[in-house]
């Protein structure tokens, strides 16, 4: 319990055997529907942004971008081929060895700051995008995604012209041109922390976005022509595997950055491997987030769901596993269960919309295999009872409780709404299982003493870990996992050594 | 909080809201100089807040003792109650005999519902028992008067605090009383944060014993946009069966102008000007 409880002799009247009182919510106040109305100003058809102009790829051929609330066509999206990459990466490469390159940081600076003054300005219009192309709730792009991937851009701003102090002692220079690949849960945000420390340090960039979600990118492309930027700093080439694996394997890449699963994160390291490129993989995750008995439990059960449904957990550092001291456990699942009874799924445009759409209906179908891969395994499921769209791809907010380290939903990483409760008697269970698992971003520590914050912390082989709150993220604080969740770090000073050579 | 913060309300849903805040106001004057004429001004106010006829009523008027037996004559038999702040208000640093007259006496001029503070001294000092025990003599003092117990969140300073005074309270108080957040004579308030964990308190009291104990917050909330929020945390956090007077009240007095002029924006469509709505002396 909380560390003061007030004892007194009376006890709490006993219900002597009534029936168990229940809360209602219900339908006596309900919210009216209040649509986001904001103008995305979407284009029919999106082109790749190469040596600072939109051009039609070679093979003239394009996708379609749909919307995942609703599966309505949005746009059309460039299909880069190889020689589109190698066009990107032709500009890039002249525009680092001519322009970037040689601007001293102050410059480089000035150009950070106005991208990053720019997406303010247009901040409403991208936040719309970019709910509508990946299915996020409009408060979370609004509140979040947006105004921290405006952050990453301020904050390398600051860095451009203060690289002396990065590695002291040494200079750090560029590398030259990197390639970066990124993925369709944070779309904004990962373009952020992928082109801003790059520029930073002085390096050009060939990015591609996730095939599912490129119209933020794109727009983010004229944000750049109106900023002046050099012609083939950034390129932008979209498309799916094969244009990625163009990207990473081109020979003019001095660096790799990738964020995205595990699985392909190691196809692109097998075919980097002995190539002398660079690489930072910042992977997949199946955090622990850990509740002792002397943790404020309404509060960590506010962090559980926000470690676990946030963006419809679709999050690398989500918390997927609940790790609960057993003598809490009954009280933090029951109101863990009334909790969800209030959170709202449906239309991400709706500004009161908690869970929002699925990215796309190959993660629902992926997210569908391994719930009904619990149930079978064994694992008592939990969803409240809400109405979903009839069209587009959602999920309910989904409790598995009597789970343990032998299921499936305990080991691998679904990237769903989803979260499956494990207990724990002791301290040391509690790090062993925690620990127990290929991956190592993230964990969260819930309780009132601070010595086992600080044992835990240096315990739990996590890249982070968050005490007494969860998914707290800032342009200052590095990033990155240990074993197979990756390496190397985004974000701080150590997220510009990962795109610097020392000297 | 900030998921109660950045929930939209608008059209219909937000008209129903600020009604439903209306009915729970308890229309509020506690000062020293207070008189029967001020009394009579607030009194009028709670009864009619305004020229719509569609306006409801408030909850009550809350005054000092004194002022019971002169409120009564105007709210007497009509919908409107008559809360009385007692115990020695706002301290309650008095004999614990001189406390529980001030009780009887309020409630024998006519006072529907007694507000009263917990003493902090001996709850501060771990005098639990002692704490709990007073406030037992208070409900029965009350005999079929409402209770509802102040716990002085700003003294109390700490969440931990402020949710072990809650059960304290609750489990000796009757179904229908209520705790409430302050006396308004301190320099912080109700917020969301101290009303989100009393409600939790009532909530997790509520689910173990079947015992239903209403909140008030009191003092600080002047918007009808704060009034809202209040509104949504109690209907994610308690649900249906706390919105409405007989669980929540609100402990105001320029809070109900608020919400009177964006009723009539909602109606209208247009915002109104201060003067358009009755005020007492000093806006209470």
């Amino acid at each position: 319990m909380a560390t003061l409880t007030a004892k007194t002799t009376k006890q709490a009247p006993a219900r002597n055997g009534r029936p168990a009182p229940e809360l209602i919510f219900g339908d006596l106040w309900e919210y009216d529907p209040a649509p986001e109305t904001a103008d995305p100003k979407l284009l029919k058809r999106y082109e790749l942004f190469i040596n600072g102009k939109f051009v039609a790829p070679r093979s003239k051929k394009y996708f379609d971008s749909i919307n995942p609330a609703n599966e309505q066509k949005l746009a059309e999206i460039a299909l880069a081929g190889a020689a589109d990459v190698d066009a990107a990466y032709q500009a890039a490469h002249a525009a680092q060895r001519d322009v970037w390159g040689k601007l001293p940081g102050r410059e480089r600076a000035k150009f950070l700051y106005r991208i990053a003054r720019l997406l303010q300005d247009r901040a409403r219009e991208f936040a719309v995008a970019e709910t509508m192309d990946g299915g996020k709730p409009i408060k979370e792009s609004r509140d979040f995604d947006i105004p921290m991937a405006a952050a990453h851009f301020f904050y390398h701003a600051g860095w451009a012209d203060k690289l002396e102090y990065v590695a002291p002692g040494r200079r750090a220079l560029p590398l030259g041109v990197v390639g970066q690949v990124i993925p369709w849960n944070f779309p904004m945000l990962m373009l952020a922390w992928k082109i801003a420390p790059a520029l930073a340090m002085g390096n050009c960039v060939v990015i591609k976005p996730a095939e599912t979600t490129s119209i933020t990118a794109l727009k983010f492309a004229d944000l750049l022509q109106t900023a002046g930027l050099p012609p083939g700093v950034v390129n932008i080439v979209t498309g799916a595997g094969e244009t990625g694996a163009a990207v990473t394997t081109h020979p003019i890449a001095a660096k790799v950055a990738f964020t995205g699963s595990t699985e392909v994160g190691k196809l692109i390291m097998r075919s980097l491997a002995g190539s002398g490129k660079k690489m930072t993989m910042e992977l997949g995750g199946k955090a622990a987030n850990i509740i002792f008995d002397d943790a404020p439990i309404d509060q960590a059960v506010e962090g559980i769901v926000n470690g676990i449904f946030f963006n419809q957990g679709h999050v690398c550092c989500a918390g997927s596993r609940l790790l609960v001291h057993e003598p809490v456990a009954d009280t933090v699942i029951a109101k863990l269960r009334n909790r969800l009874r209030v959170l709202r799924v449906g239309d991400p445009m709706d500004k009161n919309t908690d869970l929002g759409a699925i990215n796309s209906r190959q993660q629902l179908d992926n997210i569908t295999e391994l719930v009904n891969s619990g149930i079978s395994e064994g694992a008592k499921m939990f969803q409240p009872p809400c109405r979903l769209p009839s069209k587009g791809f959602y999920f309910r907010p989904t409790i598995f409780t009597e789970v343990t380290q032998s299921h499936r939903i305990a080991r691998e990483e679904i990237f769903g709404p989803v979260v499956s409760i494990l207990t724990f008697r002791t301290v040391e269970e509690a790090v062993e299982k925690a620990n127990n698992t290929p991956y190592g971003l993230s964990a969260g520590v819930w309780t009132d003493k601070g010595s086992r914050i600080l044992k835990m912390s240096t315990e739990l082989k996590a890249g982070v870990v968050w005490a007494n709150t969860y998914n707290k993220f800032d342009p200052t604080s590095p990033f990155g996992g240990y074993k197979e969740s990756g390496f190397g770090r985004e974000g701080g000073r150590q997220g510009l050594l990962d795109y610097a050579k020392l000297v | 909080m900030s998921k109660y913060t950045t929930r939209s309300i608008k059209k219909a849903s937000k008209l129903k809201g600020l009604n439903l805040a209306i009915t729970m106001v308890d229309l509020t004057t506690l000062e020293g100089k207070d008189t029967p004429g001020k009394v009579a001004s607030l009194c009028q106010k709670a009864l009619h807040p305004h020229d719509d006829p569609h306006v409801p009523p408030v909850a009550a008027v809350c005054v000092y003792p004194s002022m019971v037996k002169h409120a009564k004559q105007h709210v007497g038999g009509t919908g409107v109650k008559i809360a009385s702040v007692a115990t020695a208000f706002p301290s309650g640093q008095a004999p614990l005999t001189t406390r529980l007259a001030e009780v009887r006496s309020a409630v024998a001029d006519g006072a529907d519902e007694i507000d009263m503070v917990i003493n902090r001294g001996a709850f501060l000092a771990g005098e639990f028992q002692e704490v709990q025990d007073e406030i037992a003599a208070v409900v029965e003092a009350c005999g079929a008067s409402r209770l509802k117990v102040i716990l002085e969140v700003s003294e109390l300073e700490t969440y931990d605090s402020i949710r072990a005074a809650s059960f304290l309270a609750m489990e000796v108080i009757r179904p229908g009383d209520f705790i409430k957040t302050s006396t308004g004579k301190t320099s912080l308030n109700a917020t969301l944060g101290n009303n989100q964990v009393m409600i939790e308190a009532i909530r997790d009291f509520y689910l173990d014993t079947g015992v239903a104990i209403g909140m008030k917050p009191a003092g600080g909330i002047r918007s009808a946009k704060q009034a809202l929020q209040f509104l949504i945390a109690v209907k994610e956090t308690l649900g249906d069966a706390w919105l409405t007077n007989e669980r929540y009240r609100f402990g105001a007095s320029s809070l109900l102008n608020d919400l009177l002029r964006q009723v009539e924006k909602e109606r209208t469509g247009a915002y109104q000007a201060p003067y358009y709505f009755s005020e007492a002396a000093e806006s209470y």
